[in-house]
């Protein structure tokens, strides 16, 4: 329970797509002008990679991965398919959105409505593939966490296009100068904002990685020292053997 | 140019300056930013794009017209797909430290806007040599900023370039440090590369009143 939490609170803070890894930017720009089609946009994205993250995590540990074919029979074990992860990933998504798009109009009609013409734009948007690749660099490990993942980085997508959108709609009333007008000073102001999100990074401690390796070592170690343990005493077996 | 027409060389000198994608279509901003912390990074980033994008759109441009317009977004992911499958090997084969370095940000070339975008506002309606040398504009007008960006980020922040040193040693003080000069962490930080967009953004504009934008 406790590191369903850690990951939620770290996927919408610490580790903003928008504002610490960039991922969605050119959406983020683009569609941030007003507050109603951002929260449109932000919706879709949330449901989206809340849907294609868990799918991708999947397929990762089933079928790309070192080893993920093994339970196909012993002698698959030692494909590695990983080089083809981007373009499953991508399908996947690519047909999960043409799905999603197809149930919510069958099912609710005023959702599509809203959602509309963003669908569509998500397939393409660098926020969902970058969460199933991130996904997969940080080894997520279960199919909870990465549907945790999923919701909690789409949640943070949202926060930080309501916020762009919502100073979008004031800056219109005061004197920007005008080169910067537009996009120059959206570019700005989200600069300052990541400033303001890396504050959260120490909400975090990373001090709860090191004892983590530090037991995988001493696991690694007590192993080593049972192996030399069971080799000594099968060399006492043995000795006590020619003994006899 | 003796070599190609006035109407071709436009194609490749319009998006360096008056069209840049990332200046002033705002494609492409994701990788642009989070990987411009080294001009190394940043310069293998541009190449890659450039390799993509090119031959991207002169696969699209042949295939535009047996494409039926509903899957052409598919089409157009697998296609980029493929050729990004290609950098990333040959990356992992040749230059694994760097490729760990740019992590998933050479997948993410895959959703870059400027790829889908030059897909559908060019290569879909025009032959394979224009699309060709649209490809190449648009990602030398990227790389351009990308690599002015990882300049000064790299300079300001680490006070090297392509990893040697420029403005002398920061530990033993010759230099430009022995009369009090401090590299600027915060510039290899994630925010100074919106802001150091920004500020491009803003001199392109102030040179040329008429990429200014209402509001």
């Amino acid at each position: 329970m406790l590191e369903h939490t850690e990951l939620f609170f770290k996927s919408i803070f610490v580790d903003n797509m928008v504002f610490a890894t960039f991922l969605g930017m050119c959406s983020y720009l683009a569609v941030s002008k007003k507050v109603s089609t951002a929260v449109g946009l932000g919706a879709a994205v949330i449901f989206v990679l809340t849907v294609t993250v868990p799918m991708n995590w999947l397929l990762d540990q089933y079928i790309l991965r070192e080893g993920a074919l093994t339970w196909l029979g012993p002698e698959y074990a030692d494909y590695d398919l990983s080089f083809l992860s981007f373009i499953l990933f991508i399908a996947t998504i690519a047909t999960m959105v043409q799905l999603v798009e197809i149930v919510v109009e069958k099912f609710s009609p005023s959702l599509y409505n809203s959602l509309g013409i963003f669908l569509p734009l998500i397939a393409v948007n660098c926020a969902i593939l970058g969460g199933s690749l991130f996904m997969q660099s940080r080894d997520i490990e279960t199919l909870g966490l990465a549907l945790n993942y999923g919701f909690s980085s789409g949640i943070g997508w949202f926060l930080a296009i309501l916020a762009i959108a919502a100073i979008r709609e004031k800056i219109r009333y005061s004197n920007v100068p005008a080169p910067l007008r537009g996009l120059g000073i959206t570019f700005i102001i989200t600069g300052l904002m990541a400033i303001g999100f890396m504050s959260f990074g120490g909400m975090l401690t990373g001090g709860e990685e090191a004892p983590k390796e530090e037991s995988v070592q001493t696991a690694v170690l007590s192993e080593e020292i049972n192996n030399t343990t069971i080799e000594a005493t099968e060399a006492v077996v043995e000795a006590s053997e020619i003994n006899e | 140019m003796g070599l190609l027409s006035k109407k071709d060389s436009k194609l490749i000198l319009d998006p360096l300056a008056d069209n840049n994608p990332i200046t002033i279509q705002v494609l492409g901003i994701c990788s642009a930013l989070a990987i411009t912390a080294q001009l190394k990074a940043s310069i293998v980033m541009a190449v890659s794009v450039l390799f993509v994008l090119g031959l991207g759109n002169v696969v699209i441009s042949l295939m535009r017209n047996i494409i039926p317009s509903k899957i052409r977004i598919i089409v157009q992911l697998v296609v980029v797909a493929a050729l990004v499958i290609v950098v990333d090997q040959v990356l992992k084969a040749y230059a694994y430290s760097l490729s760990k370095e740019l992590s998933v940000f050479i997948g993410l070339i895959i959703t870059n806007c400027i790829i889908m975008g030059r897909f559908e506002a060019f290569a879909l309606g025009n032959g394979p040599w224009r699309s060709f040398l649209d490809g190449i504009g648009n990602a030398l007008g990227y790389g351009v900023i990308l690599i002015i960006v990882g300049f000064f980020r790299e300079l300001l922040g680490s006070g090297t370039l392509l990893g040697f040193p420029v403005l002398g040693d920061p530990i033993e003080k010759t230099g430009l440090y022995s009369i009090g000069y401090e590299n600027n962490g915060f510039m290899l930080l994630s925010p100074m590369a919106l802001i150091v967009v920004g500020i491009i953004i803003w001199v392109q504009r102030s040179r040329n009143s008429a990429l200014i934008e209402e509001n």
